[in-house]
């Protein structure tokens, strides 16, 4: 199998011709892992596009007001309200975190044990940090500001329900994210990549294409974040 | 082992990430310079969206890798994309149409 030589081939439309036409596996030079992450992620897409459309489709057929997200995401900074403070600093923070992920995959081609696993750890930290200021976040609004998935004080009533939802869904998957990435610096500091030890639940060996796996649904993460900010936050 | 030399190993130069990284931090600081500013209406929405979809190509392209990817699988990701967009296209009517007959029957009190 070692003839697979991927520069050899034709790359553009007429690669993709090929590769679909070539009776063989289609995802040349692709890990099925990485496939099935690819695959679920864009089934994910369709979860995160369904919340997000059907939230401003809500947001433009109300009659009452939509409460104003620049002023209900403020945090008073020496008496001075600073709109949206906290989502731009969760913003900087997750994308911190999806830098050191790309470093951490970078150094997992090279087979750098020791630098791939203090960035999957950095990874971890900076998603942990994200998920604090959510928890932060959220119990502001609950507690200091009573907003409830069915009434709040701001506007129209369905904004609670959207934003616990979409930021619901969202933190629950930077909170999976969070336990594989640390379950994952352990395993590579372990040097489970390197020696072929079997996984706990998989019994099947690894190597560092795991964590171009798991940096792709991180990315995808920050991905979604993206389209939050822009469309939750911002709008 | 047939499967482990399967596997395209490639690398790329760190200056890739950091510049991509740097990048990205650039353009969310604008696109919260536009709530910062408070620029509204069509200007606003127009710049959240360049900004965002910026962002979010350059996460896809370099950070997920399908810059290096060959078209086979880039093209199986990325055109049932189209469908959202159909989707999104039919819900801004619909929510139109609602809003109509809500401030129609709500406030004119309907025919």
């Amino acid at each position: 199998m070692s003839d697979l030589n991927l520069d050899k081939l034709p790359g553009g439309f007429k690669g993709m011709s090929e590769d679909i036409g070539s009776d063989q596996t289609t995802f040349k030079g692709v890990n099925w892992g990485k496939a099935m992450m690819w695959i679920f992620l864009l089934s994910d897409t369709f979860v995160f596009s369904c919340f997000l459309v059907a939230y401003m489709k809500v947001r433009a057929s109300v009659v009452e007001p939509w409460p104003y997200p620049s002023e209900v995401f403020a945090l008073e900074m020496m008496g001075v309200p600073v709109p949206l403070l906290l989502i731009a600093i969760m913003t900087f923070v997750l994308i911190t975190s999806s830098g050191t992920m790309a470093l951490a995959v970078k150094y997992g081609y090279e087979k750098n044990r020791k630098m791939c696993g203090w960035f999957v750890l950095l990874t971890a930290i900076g998603g942990l940090t994200f998920v604090g200021m959510q928890a932060f976040e959220w119990s502001k609004l609950i507690f200091h500001d009573g907003v409830r998935p069915w009434a709040n004080p701001f506007g129209a009533e369905q904004f609670g329900a959207f934003f616990f939802m979409i930021t619901g869904f969202h933190g629950t998957h930077v909170s999976i994210g969070v336990i594989f990435l640390f379950i994952f610096a352990r395993k590579v500091f372990r040097g489970d990549f390197d020696t072929g030890r079997r996984g706990y639940f998989t019994t099947m060996k690894s190597d560092y294409v795991a964590i171009e796996i798991l940096g792709l649904y991180w990315h995808f993460v920050d991905l979604v974040w993206v389209f939050i900010f822009a469309f939750f936050y911002l709008w | 082992m047939a499967e482990a030399k399967k596997e395209q190993t490639t690398t790329h130069k760190i200056g890739i990430y950091l510049w991509i990284w740097g990048l990205l931090f650039v353009l969310s600081f604008f696109s919260y310079m536009v709530d910062w500013y408070n620029f509204q209406g069509l200007l606003r929405w127009s710049l959240i969206l360049f900004f965002m979809f910026l962002k979010a190509g350059l996460i896809m392209a370099f950070f997920m890798h399908l810059f290096w990817e060959r078209y086979a699988l880039v093209n199986v990701l990325l055109w049932p994309m189209t469908a959202i967009a159909c989707f999104v296209g039919l819900m801004v009517a619909e929510g139109k149409y609602t809003v109509f007959s809500r401030l129609f029957y709500f406030f004119v009190g309907g025919a």
